[in-house]
């Protein structure tokens, strides 16, 4: 394997609390030197057959965004995306690795999937992180076999597009993940009152004709939640081997959830969550008239809910910033809103989203954005050497300029699909190069 | 930051935020697909054209859009709508053509997108569309780009009727007004009684009724008629208690009870009848002067008794005809709109 070396960038990389010129050396995959300019043992090599120089002149170098929360559609429905065409949206989007969610077709239950989704022959640009099926086919009734599921690569599970309701499985669901290492990840969806709704519960569904799913529908299992994670947690001393169980709410979208994930943090639990880039710019007039590129599940919600979004990210609750990246073909969103799917793309547009916004107007320390698209997703799922840059971790890096503005076109996107509402948006921060594992994955055009 | 510190809640005010997307576009000359994209002036240029259109000689009124073509896609059963704008498009001369839930392409499970194209290959210039999805005259016009006309999408709207409706106040309460004002209404309050959930002709008035400075009472039980219903729109507010409406109302409109909607919903229709009705005795002691409207089908001895049907105060039937005036202004502005833009090219 090569080496490359970049030098003359500033690094930021909040794990390891450096915020500095540096340059980096990866070898083998790895990182294996961090230096003050022109400091490393290379010195002022010339480039040549094995030794690749990226020139990071003006640039900032991070490490590789983590995103663990997306949907790859393989196997089953590589029409919409492949487990190929989404990981280069992803290193386009300054990723270097994604975790993929289960639902599948068929689901991702079993261990041969997992390697499947895994295999050279898929052709991933970036490291794929399976996420586990929590139950058979989604379905909330015979939990799956999770160690098995973690031998063979998965970092969490889930039953992402179906809640887990039944609480006596939401139970047995968190105690197994807990025995076997992993997070559970909950779709929090209470589906008994959300049965034909296509958007937010709000004037706007009123107005539009809509039924509308009430926030309750997703706070009020969160909450559920939280109590099941406080028993099992037995006061924070966790089970006999001092395990506590791990809860994570995926796509928080709802004040009341932001909130209840916060009180269950005081009272010391183990309990983490992620908020889409649509959940904290957008609401409910978003959509418009009829776009079915507004909607997702959970979907936009009130004024109210996308500041208490905004709030949660900016002191600190909210952990991560995940894109829930769910592809659809275009004919599949050209019809009725009501009949339309949930789900809008997500991987080119969460870094220039957020720096744009969070970074530029609500002047969130760039390192703290990052942090949030790397670091801590990366530690939530247990990503050893991950989301840093420090000697001897994975040689993940976006070398980008966290200044520059450009506009995001839908048509250009490296995504099979192309359904997303920010289509024209002003972006902040264009990202350069995108290296997975030493190998450069995504330069960008016209440099 | 540590958790403590964020008790004080700062105040977060979301900057502009770019509007890619607007809540009633019309983005084709010529669409009603909503009553919000008609503004006062439109208004007054179909309730002039009605006037005009209903006056004229009916042989020179077919040379009007003589061999033009008009489809009418009704993916629901509506006797009423669908042989009014029938009739309002023959009236003028045009060529119509019927596409219904029980066509084969329909049933087939052709999408909405490609029946559009498809009558539009066959030469249609306009298409007036009766559909069970909220917002499906949207995704028609974006993909044919030809003139809508919304006949009612699912518990959406219905602007069409609404405009029949104004017309029929007008004629009451302010004759031989077309050209309307922000005050032509000023001082009238309309009461919408029934089933508001899932009514768009509720939707429809609500919008453009207040345009005109009219005040509507929404009025109706919780699980016809929520909380959030008021906060829709200016001009608009709930009163629960249907006499304390009927009090305060020129005009009444009972909307029919939409059975097959129900399902899921905990309504005893006995206890409605009780609360909502409209009866002989009701109008007589709390609105003894006021206009009845319905825009049918009705259900007599639900919503309203026979008896108030067939009253003095009853304009159901007289609704019914302003429909075709209403309609033929709506079918001639949609292609006519179509020939400007086309000329203008
Ligand atoms: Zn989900």
């Amino acid at each position: 394997m090569s080496t490359v070396l970049i030098r003359g960038g500033h690094l930021i990389d909040p794990a390891a609390g450096v915020d500095a010129p540096r340059d980096i050396v990866l070898k083998d995959g790895r990182v294996a030197e961090v230096a003050e300019p022109g400091k490393t043992s290379l010195g002022k090599a010339k480039a040549s057959s094995d030794l690749q120089i990226i020139d990071a002149k003006g640039l900032t170098i991070a490490p590789g965004l983590v995103d663990i929360h997306v949907h790859l559609r393989e196997p089953g429905q590589g029409h919409k995306e492949t487990i190929a065409t989404g990981t280069t949206a992803a290193a386009a989007g300054g990723f270097t690795s994604v975790a993929a969610m289960p639902n599948t077709v068929p689901t991702n239950d079993s261990p041969e999937i997992t390697r499947w989704m895994q295999a050279p022959e898929r052709g991933a640009s970036v490291r794929v992180f399976p996420i586990g099926a929590a139950t058979r086919a989604l379905k909330g009734e015979v939990l799956n076999d999770y160690a098995a599921l973690k031998a063979a690569g998965v970092v969490a599970v889930t039953d992402d597009g179906h809640p887990i309701l039944k609480d006596s499985i939401m139970r047995e669901v968190l105690i197994n993940a807990t025995r076997s290492g992993l997070s559970v990840i909950q779709h929090a969806e209470d589906t008994r009152l959300t049965g034909g709704c296509s958007m937010n519960a709000g004037p706007m569904a009123f107005r539009l004709g809509l039924r509308g799913m009430p926030p309750e529908a997703e706070y009020g299992l969160v909450e559920r939640d939280i109590r099941l994670v406080t028993e099992l947690s037995m006061n924070g001393k966790g089970d006999k081997n001092g395990h506590r169980p791990h809860l994570h709410v995926a796509h928080t979208s709802t004040a009341q959830a932001v909130a209840a994930v916060r009180q269950a943090r005081r009272n010391g639990l183990r309990v983490t969550c992620e908020v889409a880039p649509h959940h904290f710019l957008l609401t409910e007039e978003h959509v418009g008239a009829y776009d079915t590129n507004a909607k997702m599940n959970p979907p936009l919600r009130s004024a109210a809910d996308r500041d208490a979004m905004i709030q949660g990210i900016l002191d600190g609750v909210v952990d991560a910033i995940a894109t829930d990246h769910a592809p659809h073909a275009a004919h599949e969103k050209e019809v009725e809103f009501e009949r339309a799917p949930n789900g809008i793309t997500g991987l080119e547009s969460a870094l220039g989203l957020s720096l744009r916004w969070l970074h530029h107007e609500w002047k969130l320390p760039i390192g703290r954005v990052l942090s949030l698209l790397s670091a801590q997703p990366a530690a939530l799922l247990g990503l050893k050497g991950r989301g840093t840059l420090t000697v001897g971790s994975f040689a993940d890096v976006m070398v980008f300029d966290p200044k520059q503005e450009w506009t995001f076109h839908a048509k250009d996107s490296r995504s099979k699909s192309k359904n997303t509402p920010f289509d024209g948006w002003t972006m902040q921060g264009r990202v350069h190069w995108t290296i997975s594992e030493g190998r450069v994955v995504y330069k960008a055009e016209a440099l | 930051m540590s958790l403590k510190a964020v008790s004080a809640r700062p105040i977060i005010v979301p900057p502009e935020l770019p509007a890619n997307i607007s809540a009633s576009s019309a983005g084709v000359t010529g669409s009603v697909l909503s009553a919000s994209d008609l503004t006062l002036e439109a208004v007054s240029e179909i309730l002039a054209q009605a006037t005009l259109l209903e006056r004229e000689d009916p042989i020179q009124r077919a040379q009007r859009l003589a061999k033009r073509r008009i489809a009418l896609l009704f993916y629901e059963s509506s006797t009423r709508t669908r042989t009014s704008f029938e009739l309002a498009a023959k009236g003028l001369g045009a060529d119509t053509t019927l596409v219904s839930s029980l066509s084969s392409s329909i049933e087939k499970g052709e999408t909405l997108k490609d029946t559009g194209l498809t009558l539009r290959a066959l030469g249609a210039e306009a298409i007036i569309l009766r559909h069970p999805s909220s917002g499906s005259p949207w995704l028609l016009e974006r993909e044919t780009q030809l003139p809508v006309l919304n006949a009612g999408d699912g518990m959406h709207e219905h602007p069409s009727q609404a405009l029949l409706d104004l017309r029929t106040i007008l004629a009451h309460l302010r004759p031989g007004i077309e050209a309307v004002t922000a005050e032509t209404l000023a001082g009238v309050t309309v009461a919408i009684t029934g089933d508001i959930l899932h009514s768009r002709v509720a939707r429809s008035n609500m919008t453009l009724l207040p345009k005109l400075g009219a005040r509507v009472i929404l009025c109706g039980p919780r699980e016809l008629l929520p909380e959030i219903a008021a906060q829709t729109g200016p001009g608009v507010e709930i009163e629960r208690d249907f006499t304390r409406a009927l009090q305060q109302s020129q005009v009444v409109m009972m909307l029919r009870i939409q059975a097959e909607r129900l399902a899921g919903l905990q309504l005893d229709l006995e206890e409605y009848k009780a609360g909502y009705q409209l009866t002989e005795e009701r109008l007589a002691k709390h609105a003894p002067k006021a206009l009845v409207m319905h825009p049918g089908p009705i259900i007599r001895g639900l919503e309203l008794t026979g008896e108030v049907a067939d009253g003095p105060q009853s304009l159901i039937l007289e609704q019914v005809r302003h429909g075709v005036a209403i309609r033929m202004a709506l079918v001639q502005r949609a292609l006519t709109a179509q020939v400007r833009k086309g000329a203008g090219a």
